[in-house]
């Protein structure tokens, strides 16, 4: 038996919590990747997961959008809300669920079509712009949030895969805020790129705090020092530690959150 | 080891050497048995389109004969009281013009069998089209006889005993004068492109198999790629994973491999004696054909579906796209040169394909070109069947002729399948 998660009082919200995850286990078949989660994610701070290779944490982190109901052999339990509503029941409906919880993956994936494109899709699906001019303002708009759009200006007909690979995953990023989601989720999203390429990430990630909870995991330490306000630390499926991250990292209370820090294992 | 701290091991030495160039050997050796092998591979292809356009090439041409023809009314049984237009045109279009051919290539060339037994045909129809020419006397290039067709391509043998040439000295006689007049020559035979089947080898034409056969692969298309596709898309995409679909799978793997004369047995049961359908018809034989083809295109799709990445499908199912979208926009156009280039090569196979459509009897001697897909018909491969079979020394030529045109048709849908793919994977 695990020992229970250690919670510091700073991270405890009383309510307006963006998400809260309550009991949430992730089974894949017969395996737990998951056991019994609790968390609340805040709308004004960057939240970190982090922890070693196969704790769970990215699955944790697909549960919030539901990305692993496209997993043929996952099984989700517990309770997970969204401004107080369950978006596990079956009467949210998870195309709109997907638009308000934004992802950006691991590896770039701009869409083979133009820069444009790219950033016009989600809003179009959607619905969320008629003409075309109004489509024109969010791309610009996006892009411009996103720090690209000096840089692309010029060449939005361009395919979104000919660019860089911080270029794409910045692209990738200016999707998701087009259709101005509530919570972006980030798995990892600067693990195939190069530390000029991170930097930029992690700016654009400071910049982005305060319009979004933003949620990224990362097995990089350091750069849950730099970008987030709070950390979680995951071990073997479970939430070991939650708190500050000033405090994780400099004071941390639980035994395996403290020999995770000190480079004992990881 | 003994030696070790100091390397003992010399580079230099000649069982090193050796071993060296013993290696060089080798590599050459196989390089050369991989480059022979290509050799004997193209010089195979290169003899096979060798003997193919060297013996079919003659079908491309015709012996014709130069004729005065005098249109007489009277010889024509056409009244001159026939004042409509309309009623002389059918008085022409009935008319027997053969008593006409018969008896000016009598009177002119000594000999009405030099003359082929259809050239009538042709004679007729420019009157119908022109009813002017009705009263006078014009020389019209008739079509030759068998016989004057092999002459005039030098088709006999002139060291055999006369007796074995198959053709007689008359007849050679004949065509000598003839050809000292001027009156005979070698011209593009139009009919072969236009006309179909005949018992007459120089009236055949391939123009009716080629027809039944594009109606034919457009209802294998029109079958077998959205049925292909949808099944594709439904076992990729939303089967679950279990017995049922594993089942499924493997009987559609099957399916491929399954001898094409099997799927003629079950088109002849199923849509000729269940359905009673029509026998011949361009449409059973596209329905029978789209049976074979449909297991090629749900493979060949699957791989292409099962090849996109699956970040493409994350990135859009993260933006709040609904299963739908994810298909349409995104795998889909991903995976369309795929399916494309499967399905080309399913529908290549299908027009090459003759055992399953002997057995729905599109083996009959058609001699008009279908105008419907209800219509009896006979395709490219049966028609080359057919004639190979035939005992008339023309059918040769026709049969090599008919096997070009196949080629063409084959080699131009196989570009059709290499620019399709380049131009959909320029978007990737």
């Amino acid at each position: 038996m695990p020992d229970a998660t250690v919670v510091h009082d700073e991270v405890v919200m009383a309510d307006g919590a963006k998400m809260t995850a309550r009991d949430v286990d992730v089974f894949y078949g017969e395996k737990q990747a998951v056991d019994k989660v609790s968390i609340d994610v805040d709308s004004h701070y960057v939240t970190a997961f982090i922890g070693p290779s196969g704790c769970g944490k990215s699955t944790f982190l697909r549960c919030f959008n539901r990305m692993n109901d496209t997993i043929d052999i996952a099984r989700v339990g517990g309770r997970i809300e969204l401004d107080g509503k369950d978006i596990y029941d079956p009467k949210m409906d998870v195309v709109q669920l997907r638009a308000r919880v934004g992802m950006v993956f691991q590896k770039p994936n701009p869409f083979p079509k133009s820069i444009y494109e790219n950033i016009a899709y989600g809003p179009r699906i959607h619905g969320l712009a008629s003409a075309k001019a109004d489509m024109d303002e969010i791309v610009e708009r996006s892009l411009t949030r996103a720090g690209l759009w000096n840089e692309v200006k010029d060449r939005l007909d361009e395919s979104g895969t000919a660019m860089s690979g911080g270029q794409q995953q910045r692209l990738c990023i200016a999707r998701a805020i087009a259709v101005d989601p509530e919570v972006i989720l980030m798995d990892e999203p600067c693990s195939a790129l190069d530390p000029i390429a991170t930097a930029r990430i992690e700016e654009l990630i400071d910049d982005l705090r305060g319009n979004y909870a933003i949620v990224i995991v990362t097995h990089n330490m350091q750069q849950a020092a730099r970008v987030s306000q709070r950390t979680a630390f995951f071990h073997l499926g479970n939430l070991v530690e939650y708190g500050g991250t000033e405090a994780i990292f400099t004071n941390p209370r639980a035994d395996r959150t403290r020999d995770y820090i000190t480079g004992r294992f990881g | 080891m003994s030696q070790s701290g100091t390397r003992k091991l010399d580079w230099q030495s000649k069982e090193m050497q050796a071993r060296v160039r013993r290696r060089y050997v080798r590599e050459r050796r196989f390089r050369r048995v991989g480059l022979g092998a290509v050799i004997i591979a193209a010089s195979f292809l290169a003899f096979l389109l060798f003997t193919i356009t060297s013996n079919g090439i003659g079908g491309f041409r015709r012996a014709e004969l130069a004729l005065d023809l005098n249109y007489d009314p009277a010889i024509l049984g056409i009244q001159a009281s026939d004042s409509s237009e309309e009623a002389a045109a059918t008085a022409v279009s009935r008319a027997d013009f053969r008593p006409l051919l018969a008896s000016a290539a009598q009177a002119q060339l000594g000999d009405s069998s030099l003359v082929s037994e259809g050239a009538w045909l042709a004679v007729r129809d420019q009157v119908v089209e022109d009813p002017s020419l009705i009263g006078t006397t014009q020389r019209v290039w008739v079509v030759g006889a068998p016989n004057m067709d092999i002459l005039a391509k030098g088709q006999v043998d002139f060291d055999l005993a006369p007796d074995r040439r198959g053709v007689s000295t008359a007849t050679v006689a004949a065509y000598r004068t003839l050809r000292e007049e001027g009156r005979i020559r070698l011209a593009f035979n139009s009919g072969f492109l236009t006309q179909a089947d005949s018992t007459n080898s120089e009236l055949a034409g391939i123009w009716g198999a080629l027809i039944g056969s594009i109606l034919t692969m457009a209802i294998t298309l029109g079958i077998s790629f959205p049925l292909g596709v949808m099944t594709a898309v439904y076992l990729e995409e939303y089967a679950p994973k279990n017995k049922l679909t594993d089942i499924i799978e493997v009987s559609i793997n099957n399916l491929a491999a399954v001898p094409s004369i099997i799927f003629g047995l079950l088109g002849l049961a199923v849509f000729l004696n269940t359905f009673g359908m029509q026998r011949s018809a361009p449409v059973v034989g596209g329905l029978t054909l789209a049976l074979m083809t449909l297991p090629v295109i749900v493979i060949s799709s699957r791989v292409a579906l099962k090849s996109v990445p699956p970040s493409i499908r994350d990135a859009a199912l993260g933006i709040g796209a609904s299963r739908l979208q994810v298909i349409l926009h995104h795998l889909i156009p991903v995976a369309l040169p795929g399916i494309l280039t499967g399905t080309i090569i399913g529908l290549s196979r299908a027009l090459g394909e003759t055992a399953p459509l002997l057995l729905i009897g599109m083996r009959a001697f058609v001699s008009d070109v279908p105008e419907g897909v209800t219509e009896p018909a006979t395709v490219l491969p049966v028609q080359i069947f057919l004639w190979s079979d035939e005992v008339g020394r023309g059918f040769v030529e026709k049969t090599s002729a008919a096997i070009m045109v196949l080629l063409t048709v084959l080699l131009s849908m196989n570009a059709v399948a290499i620019y399709l793919r380049n131009k959909f994977e320029r978007r990737w």
